[in-house]
């Protein structure tokens, strides 16, 4: 999954998509996320990097992952 | 720095209500021109319009007569404006009232060496609502289909043709969706009472609205297009809010309308954009729209630039425009003597 490269991203969390015209808000660790898809990490590299910052388990992770991606692509901020 | 060239330019469409008309945000880009110094002269048909008594942008107004008056009373009117103001271009903002202006737009020259910068006749006639599915064939453009409808016995027949729901629409204005055959009567007997027959039939379309404020050079060359997406909309179906798109697909679509139909002048295109991503024309208004002060705050002045080419210069076609830019109206109580309401009510002129 990569973020589209014209959504805009401000370091307050706040998203704009530019060819939709719609504008989301996100908290830290979704703005953290967002920097590593952009980056062009894969998921396994960024479970290993929120698992190592912060008290949250695995399947947790998972499962919150997986509704922030479809969050993401429902919203045409980022795609397959 | 060159020095701005001062010219009187005559403006309608002053009715900047909750439905409003382009005139105050057309006089707004012109103020803001880098090559005129503009004296804005506004043409009103009612007595309440607000740009009347907004004195900071309009410096004279006259009543003119309304567009059923035919055009031998406009041009009598307009000879006595031009009498006292000595204008330079006319700007029409409403639709109903472009028919006859374009019929005057020669005499207008010839007469009182006024000039405009219309769209022709036939372009205006084949982008009519109750043409524009043809328009769309002609021009390569996907148009939800639609037929025109005289009466209401012609309704049960639709459903053979359309499925639910279903978008009735006013020859000129207003439009009303309809999910059952009752409301579609309903709609049909209010629009024809306010703006007459033929009433538009339309299959409706599921999908965002986005819509673009061009202006083609009348030669097939857009000079300008700002696509929009509106973000807060009234009950009337107009925006309240909106945004500027990064998105050269719908961009390159208008470009092709214009250039195909070689269209002339400022215009308005609206398009439901489907969630496949494709993009249906709903309606082409041919002038600017309410929210044009948009595409200037995007760095392209519309009227400025069809102001350029009514007076014959040529224009370099805008490359870019600021994506992410929004707008957001406001109303705002002007508080006014009834000494300036009995001016224009009585004398046609503030």
């Amino acid at each position: 999954m990569k973020i589209k490269k014209n959504i805009a991203i401000s370091e307050s969390g706040f998203i704009f998509n530019p060819t939709t015209g719609d504008s989301f808000s996100t908290n830290p660790i979704g703005f953290e996320i967002i920097h590593l898809l952009r980056e062009e990490k894969d998921k396994e590299a960024i479970k290993q990097s929120i698992l190592s910052r912060y008290a949250v388990d695995e399947s947790t992770f998972e499962k919150d992952f997986y509704d922030f991606s479809t969050l993401l692509q429902n919203s045409q901020i980022a795609e397959d | 720095m060159i020095p701005k060239k001062q010219l009187t330019i005559a403006v309608s469409g002053l009715n900047n209500i909750d439905s409003p008309g382009p005139g105050i945000p057309v006089i707004r880009a012109l103020k803001e021109s880098e090559y005129f110094d503009v004296r804005i002269i506004g043409l009103s048909y009612e007595a309440l319009e607000p740009g009347l008594y907004m004195h900071n942008l309009v410096d004279k107004s006259y009543q003119i007569p309304f567009p059923t008056a035919g055009i031998d009373a406009l041009i009598e009117r307009i000879s006595y404006i031009h009498q006292c103001e000595n204008i330079a271009v006319i700007i029409p903002n409403f639709d109903a009232e472009l028919s006859n202006f374009m019929k005057l737009e020669p005499r207008l020259l010839a007469e009182f060496g006024i000039k405009m910068f219309l769209p022709t006749q036939d372009q205006f006639d084949e982008r009519h609502k109750s043409n524009l599915f043809d328009f769309g064939l002609k021009h390569g453009i996907k148009v939800p289909y639609s037929k025109m409808i005289f009466s209401t016995a012609e309704i049960p027949g639709l459903l053979n043709e359309f499925t639910f729901p279903i978008v009735v629409k006013g020859k000129y204005y207003e439009a009303y969706v309809a999910y059952n055959i009752e409301q579609i009567h309903s709609y049909f007997n209010k629009l024809t009472a306010k703006w007459g027959l033929p009433i538009i039939i339309q299959q409706y379309v599921f999908g965002s609205e986005v819509n673009v404020t061009a202006i083609g050079d009348g030669n097939g060359n857009a000079i300008g297009a700002v696509p929009m997406r509106k973000l807060y909309i009234t009950d009337k179906g107009k925006a309240w809010a909106g945004i500027s798109l990064d998105d050269d697909k719908l961009v390159q679509i208008a470009k092709k309308l214009i250039s195909s139909s070689k269209w002339r002048g400022g215009m308005e295109l609206e398009f439901i954009k489907t969630a496949e991503n494709e993009y249906y024309l709903l309606e082409i208004n041919p002038r600017f729209p309410a929210w044009v002060y948009l595409a200037k705050g995007c760095g392209q002045n519309h009227p400025e630039a069809l102001v350029r080419m009514a007076l014959g210069e040529t224009v370099t076609p805008f490359k870019n425009y600021e994506i992410g830019k929004m707008f957001i109206r406001y109303s705002y109580d002007m508080v006014v003597d009834l000494k300036e309401f009995e001016q224009i009510s009585t004398m046609g002129e503030l």
